[in-house]
This record gives C-alpha cells, sequence and structure tokens, in this order.
C-alpha cells in the first residue's frame, strides 16, 4: 500500500488518470476544475503525453474524439457550463462508438450560474445531454480517493463498451485534500483497438469512424445494437455503497458530496436509535434500481438528498415503483446541506409530517 | 494493351454521389493522387466534414473520420497529437470551415499545427439545398438572399488564405481552382506539396479550392465553370498568400 | 473545549497570510496522527483582495463535509474574518485572534478566545510573514491534537526539503506561538 498523500480532488484525479495510461489531454480553463488542467500541462510533457489547451471547450471534445478515433486514451475535464458545450462532441463519439473520459467538477447553474459545488447537472450526465438516443456511464465518487479510483474505472468501461464515459464530481471534491493513495506507476497494458482509425498501413481495409447514417433502418439497427450493449452494462454495471440499510425503515439515497453528509445525517439518527441507512449510487448510469428495489422491500420510505432541485430524485422513484413514498431535499445554487438539516428532514419523515 | 488512365489507389470503388458537373470529384482525385504519389495511404487518415463532402469517408480508401460541423481542426489535432507519425488531412467546405468553424480553424493554423487542410470553396451551402455561405459574393442570390447578399444586413465575404496567411503558425495558404487543365495542374502540385508540407513537419498547411456548384447556383456545368472565372477569381484571387519554403517572397 | 473532540477548523483571513498552508500543515500532522482529515479552501474571486478562508477537520471518523459551517476552532487573522465567523462557532469553542491585526475583542463570553499578536510577533523576531504559524503554535499549546513529532512531520510535509532554512524559521515560529501561552 503507497503512503497517502494529501492532494486536492482535481489534482489527485489528475494523477490517476496518467497513471491509468492517458496521455492526451484536451481542456479549456474553468472554475472550480482548473487545477486538473495545470496539473496536466505540468505533468504530461514529462510522461511524454500531450497537453493541449484548446480554442474552447467544443474543440476540446472534438480533440478527445481524434485522438479517441486514433485507438489512445483521451480525456477532457471541465465545470457544468463548459460540459454544456461539450455536449455536441460526447453524442459524436457516443455515435462513433468511441470511448472517452469526461470529468465534470459541477457547480451552479443555469447559464453561468455559480463556481461553488452543485449537483445540478445530473439530467445533463445521464439523460442526455446533446442531442440522440445514446447513454454515457456516469462514475459518482464521495472522496478524493474515489477520484483516483474511479478514473481508471473510467477509462477501462469505455474502453470495454467503446462508449464515453463521465465523472461527476462537483467544487466540493475538486477543490479539497484528503488523504489518498495513488495506484503504483507501472506500465498498465492497455486493451486492443483493431477498429481504430490509425493508418491501415496496407494490412486492412480502411476503418471508418462515423456517426451518419442516411438509412434510418441502417441507423435504427445501429441504435438497437448500441442499446443492446446498454442493457448488458445496466445488468453488470450498476454500483451502490449500502449503508445501514440491513434494517433501515427510511433509505436515504445521496450520491458524491452530498452522501457524505447524507452519512453524517444518519450516523447522528443512529445514535438516536432510528433505523435509517443509506444508498450511495456510485454508478448514476446506469442507476443502481437492483439496490434500490432491495432496499425497498423493508423500508416504509426513501429520502433522496441532492445539491440540486431534484434531479436523481426521478431515478428514485423509477426504481421504486410507487412502493412507498420516495421525498426529496436538495439545496442548490452552490449551498451545502448540513447535516443538520437533513437530520430534520428524517425527523419529519419518521414523525409522520410528510 | 498498356493501362493508360485508371483511378488514383486511395480512391474505393464507392460510387461517388456527387451532382454533375461538380468539382469535388476532381478535387477528391487531387487528394488521391498526392497520396498515392507520396506512398502515404497506409498511415494517412482524413477527417471528412460536414457539407457535401461528408460522404468522404466512403470514398478516400485510408482511414477515415466524420467531425461534427466545424471541427475538422479539431479532430485533426486530436488525431494527428495521438500518433505524430501519421499523416493526417481534412478536407471541408466554405460553410464547415469558415463559418461553424472559424474558431477552430483558425486556431489550428495559429497553433501551426502539422496538418493538411483542403479547402473547397464554392460559395454556397450545398447539402443543405443552397443557402448564403460565408463566402457567398455580395448580391449573390442564394435561398436565404433571394435578393442577392446585401453587405449592409449579410456582411461581407471571408477571404480566408488572406486572413490565415497573416499567422505565423502557417507554412502554406494557397489559392487555387480546377476550371481548367492548367488550373488542375497547379492545384494538384499544390496539394501535394501541402501534404509534403506535413511530412517534413512545417505545421499548418491549407489549400483553398475555388470550386463550382451548379445544382445550387442554377447553372450547367459549363456555364457554372465561366461563373466561376467571372465571379469568384475576381473576388478571391488565385495565388500564393504564405509560402513558408519561399520566405521573404510574401 | 476538549483535544478528545473531533476538530472542525476555520482559518480565515486575507489572500498572502499563508491561511491555505496553515491548513495544510494542521492537515498533515493530523494524518501522521492516523486520522481522519479534510482540508477544503475557499475558492473563486473572493480570494482577490478579500478574505480567504478555509475548512479543515481533524476527526476519528470518516468526514462527511468537508466544509465547517460551525466551527469549534477559529483563527482570524482580520477584522472582517473574525465578524464573519465569530457568530458561527460553537458554544465553549477556541477563538485565535491576531490581535496586532484586530483591535476589536470578541463580546461573546461562551467561547475561549486568545489574543495573539502574531504578526507583530513575527516581525520582532525576524519572521515576517509568519504569522500564520505562530498562531499555529498557539493553538496547538491550546489544543494539542497529535504528538509533537507527528506536528513537526507535519510541518516537514508542506516544506520543501531544498528550503532547509524555511523549516527552520517555521520551527521558531512555531514554538512562539506555543511560548505564548501564559
Amino acid at each position: 500500500m503507497p503512503e497517502k498523500v494529501l492532494m486536492k480532488g482535481n489534482e489527485a484525479l489528475a494523477e490517476a488518470a496518467i497513471q491509468a495510461g492517458c496521455r492526451h489531454f484536451f481542456g479549456y480553463p474553468i472554475t472550480p476544475q482548473t487545477e486538473l488542467a495545470a496539473y496536466m500541462s505540468k505533468r504530461m510533457p514529462k510522461v511524454g503525453g500531450t497537453y493541449l489547451q484548446a480554442e474552447s471547450e467544443v474543440a476540446a471534445i472534438n480533440m478527445v474524439l481524434g485522438a479517441s478515433a486514433a485507438g489512445i486514451r483521451a480525456m477532457t475535464s471541465s465545470s457544468s457550463p463548459g460540459v454544456s458545450l461539450k455536449s455536441e462532441g460526447i453524442s459524436y463519439i457516443a455515435g462513433s462508438d468511441l470511448p472517452a473520459v469526461i470529468i465534470n467538477v459541477q457547480r451552479g447553474g443555469p447559464g453561468l450560474g455559480g463556481i461553488q459545488p452543485a449537483q445540478s447537472d445530473y439530467w445533463q450526465a445521464t439523460k442526455g445531454g446533446g442531442h440522440g438516443d445514446y447513454h454515457l456511464l456516469v462514475l459518482a465518487p464521495s472522496t478524493v480517493q474515489e477520484m483516483v479510483d474511479l478514473v481508471s474505472d473510467a477509462f477501462d468501461l469505455g474502453d470495454k463498451y467503446r462508449m464515453p464515459a463521465m465523472i461527476l464530481a462537483d467544487g466540493m471534491l475538486g477543490q479539497m485534500m484528503e488523504p489518498v493513495a495513488l495506484p503504483e506507476a507501472g506500465e498498465k497494458k492497455l486493451p486492443e483497438k483493431p477498429w481504430a482509425a490509425c493508418g491501415h498501413q496496407g494490412k486492412r481495409e480502411h476503418n471508418i469512424i462515423n456517426s451518419l447514417y442516411l438509412q434510418p433502418q441502417t441507423l435504427e439497427q445501429k441504435i438497437r445494437d448500441r442499446y443492446e450493449r446498454y442493457h448488458l452494462i445496466e445488468e453488470n454495471e450498476q454500483r451502490a455503497e449500502c449503508y445501514q440499510t440491513e434494517d433501515a425503515e427510511l433509505v436515504l439515497v445521496a450520491y458524491g458530496a452530498s452522501s457524505r453528509i447524507a452519512r453524517s445525517a444518519v450516523n447522528k439518527v443512529r445514535e438516536m436509535g432510528k433505523k435509517v441507512g443509506l444508498i450511495r449510487p456510485i454508478t448514476l448510469w446506469p442507476f443502481p434500481t437492483k439496490a434500490i428495489q432491495k432496499a425497498a422491500k423493508n423500508a416504509k420510505a426513501f429520502l433522496a438528498v441532492e445539491m440540486s432541485m431534484g434531479q436523481m430524485v426521478d431515478d428514485v422513484k423509477l426504481a421504486v415503483q410507487c412502493q412507498v413514498p420516495v421525498h426529496f431535499y436538495g439545496r442548490t445554487g452552490g449551498m451545502i446541506p448540513t447535516p443538520g438539516e437533513v437530520l430534520g428532514e428524517i425527523e419529519k419523515i419518521l414523525g409522520g409530517d410528510r | 494493351m498498356g493501362i493508360v488512365f485508371q483511378k488514383p489507389k486511395s480512391i474505393t470503388d464507392v460510387p461517388m454521389h456527387y451532382c454533375p458537373g461538380c468539382t469535388h470529384g476532381i478535387i477528391h482525385r487531387l487528394v488521391a493522387e498526392a497520396i498515392d504519389e507520396l506512398g502515404i495511404e497506409g498511415r494517412t487518415v482524413g477527417v471528412a466534414s460536414v457539407g457535401c463532402s461528408v460522404m468522404s469517408y466512403d470514398y478516400f480508401s485510408c482511414d477515415m473520420v466524420q467531425a461534427p460541423h466545424g471541427r475538422a481542426p479539431a479532430v485533426a489535432t486530436g488525431l494527428k497529437r495521438a500518433i505524430p507519425e501519421n499523416v493526417v488531412f481534412t478536407y471541408q467546405g466554405d460553410g464547415d470551415l469558415a463559418a461553424i468553424g472559424t474558431a477552430e480553424t483558425v486556431h489550428a493554423a495559429t497553433r501551426g499545427e502539422n496538418i493538411t487542410v483542403i479547402f473547397v470553396n464554392n460559395a454556397i451551402y450545398g447539402m443543405t439545398g443552397g443557402q448564403m455561405a460565408p463566402t457567398s459574393l455580395p448580391g449573390q442570390v442564394t435561398q436565404t438572399t433571394p435578393y442577392g447578399r446585401d453587405v449592409k444586413t449579410a456582411g461581407y465575404p471571408v477571404r480566408v488564405c488572406e486572413m490565415l496567411a497573416t499567422l505565423d503558425g502557417v507554412a502554406l495558404a494557397q489559392r487555387v481552382t480546377v476550371d481548367n487543365v492548367r488550373h488542375i495542374a497547379e492545384a494538384k502540385k499544390a496539394i501535394k506539396k501541402a501534404f509534403e508540407n506535413q511530412i517534413e513537419g512545417r505545421g499548418y498547411s491549407i489549400v483553398e479550392v475555388l470550386s463550382t456548384c451548379p445544382t445550387n447556383w442554377g447553372l450547367a456545368p459549363t456555364e457554372a465553370l465561366e461563373w466561376l472565372r467571372s465571379n469568384m477569381m475576381p473576388y478571391y484571387p488565385l495565388g500564393v498568400y504564405k509560402d513558408v519554403t519561399k520566405e521573404g517572397a510574401v | 473545549m476538549s483535544v478528545e473532540k473531533d476538530l472542525n477548523i476555520v482559518l480565515a483571513g486575507f489572500g498572502g497570510q499563508g491561511i491555505l498552508f496553515a491548513g495544510k500543515v494542521l492537515a498533515y500532522a493530523g494524518l501522521q496522527e492516523g486520522k481522519e482529515i479534510s482540508w477544503l479552501p475557499s475558492y473563486g474571486p473572493e480570494m482577490r483582495g478579500g478574505t480567504a478562508n478555509c475548512s479543515i477537520c481533524i476527526s476519528k471518523e470518516p468526514i462527511g463535509s468537508p466544509l465547517v459551517v460551525t466551527p469549534n476552532v477559529l483563527v482570524a487573522m482580520n477584522l472582517p474574518s473574525l465578524d464573519k465567523f465569530i457568530d458561527a462557532v460553537e458554544p465553549d469553542g477556541l477563538v485565535l485572534v491576531d490581535s496586532s491585526l484586530i483591535d476589536k475583542k470578541v463580546t461573546r463570553t461562551d467561547v475561549k478566545v486568545c489574543y495573539v499578536p502574531a504578526t507583530r510577533m513575527a516581525e520582532d523576531n525576524g519572521l515576517k510573514g509568519l504569522a500564520n504559524i505562530i498562531l499555529m503554535g498557539r493553538l496547538y499549546e491550546e489544543l494539542p491534537f497529535c504528538s509533537e513529532k507527528n506536528l513537526d512531520a507535519g510541518l516537514q510535509k508542506c516544506i520543501p526539503a531544498r528550503k532547509a532554512d524555511m523549516l527552520e524559521k517555521n520551527r521558531q515560529a512555531f514554538e512562539l506561538g506555543r511560548a505564548s501561552k501564559e
């Protein structure tokens, strides 16, 4: 086990991406993710990689598209308004069956919004963002250590399923320092990519990376094939942490930064002898419906806690399928809920006020 | 009997969809000939843009990537940075390069991105049915300038080579056309040079090819060539606007 | 305020006073001690010209929110910071005030306040710019949350080896802060 160091989430994630074999980073400055790009600009030249500050987020994501089309691991990072700009490219990457890693260190929106941490891009990340029938793998770290661990998973899963993967973090996780154990340095064996546009050297037919299918029958088939893969992912890749849910009558559901607060609240009410637990989705797409459904067998109610006006709560409701009530508590615009506020909500629900 | 004429090796057997009289076919051929002559097909990756040439990924036999509208230079940047030994070219129309992709174009050029850009300027949006392009001429009638392009409201055309020639990162900025045999031979030379520059690591090279769109101009192919000569060439003079191999000539 | 409690610390002052650095020293010391740690800076435009602050949690349990809303330790290095955070301090909490920069006295009676003229002490002792570490010394003297060895290890983690002279000065400043407690 390597020695733990204190690192900002943004920087730890960047280092972990390099350890995961990423040698091409294309970015554009935006708060609160800037340290990630700055770290890459310092490290990439030392590991023979490319750091390129693009002219816009639009250009950056398309540089990722190009590098990824060439068959190598490429990544970009941004924060909410920047991710809106990247949405076009993300749709094309998905439509071209390319892997790629996109980091969103979320801040408050809509519009220019604010720069404090938020979770109001859940819909954008999990329900589309760009146009067309497609999904992103969406992973939600809740600690600096998870910022590190999930980024290599994002690359691996993206390569495995040939689709873009997003790390949905937020300003709190990006800016904070926590003790973190970085992966051991070493050459990582990366998967072969026979589909890549890397030059055929006269040894095979030409590869075409493309998202255009003018025949609707062909396009529909292409999408149906992709959805078969998506179903496989929904079957095999759901991840969630279940905390004190075994006997829980009330189950909180929260991811990322808000899950840390929800956990504090759960600990407090457990001390008061109340049966409350927490499901922390680690994959937001695929959403961990299995964990929710399992908990729904015993729970009398759910409470989604988010730093938004209520976005993930929709998926909780879909998973619960009206078996028990699903409540919501959230702060937004860069406000972070306190454990006390969540505690108040829990008491209201358990007291039957709602 | 000896073969006296054949399709370049770098062109596939897929039938092209271009309209009769359109000069895309000639320009495709020139690009393919250059690739063949330089013997680089196996390490060349082309980037198709959005517009009439969108399906050029089916026509070139090297590896191909289809880029979002205007983003071909960014996609090419990613491809080239990923594998610098490869030869990367974009094939872009005027709407793609000089309207929606202006930022990507200017910045790839000023970075001196070591890529080759084939810019087909026919002063109109062809694929969507003949709307005003950034390079449509003053007074030119299009679907969206039915009374002629009024520069007071629609602004002036963009002269791409002249603009990019001011940037330090540009190795070659040359405007050619393909209306006659002599011009085609010149265009071929320019395109080949744009590829050679990349192989030599000289930076961003752009060859602007004045091209026709008989269908959307509403002219017969020969009339279209005449229209190109009498309207486009005076506004967009042929010539070398920058060539780092002949510095001092500018 | 007992050292047995989890520490939820807010350090606040002007940009340039070494607020974030001081926080890092505490965090590293806590890490050496085997505690759970978080360090969260304020970020954004307010870092230029306004107040800079950072939240540090040192705990036996995994840390929930790293944003300290109700600190049990506040270190204020300018008046706006004191005004901004004083009402949020938990009853029985500890407040350290750089009294060479803040004239005002705290009116709350349910918190322990230490007035340390840290900036002047730093200047008088040839330790300009180390008022932050003097205050950390005093904080440690009030609440020794880790061993002296781990505290020193924390300092060493935060100061690059090539700046050995700075390490000595930081140690001096730290001791000065400790000795300021009568």
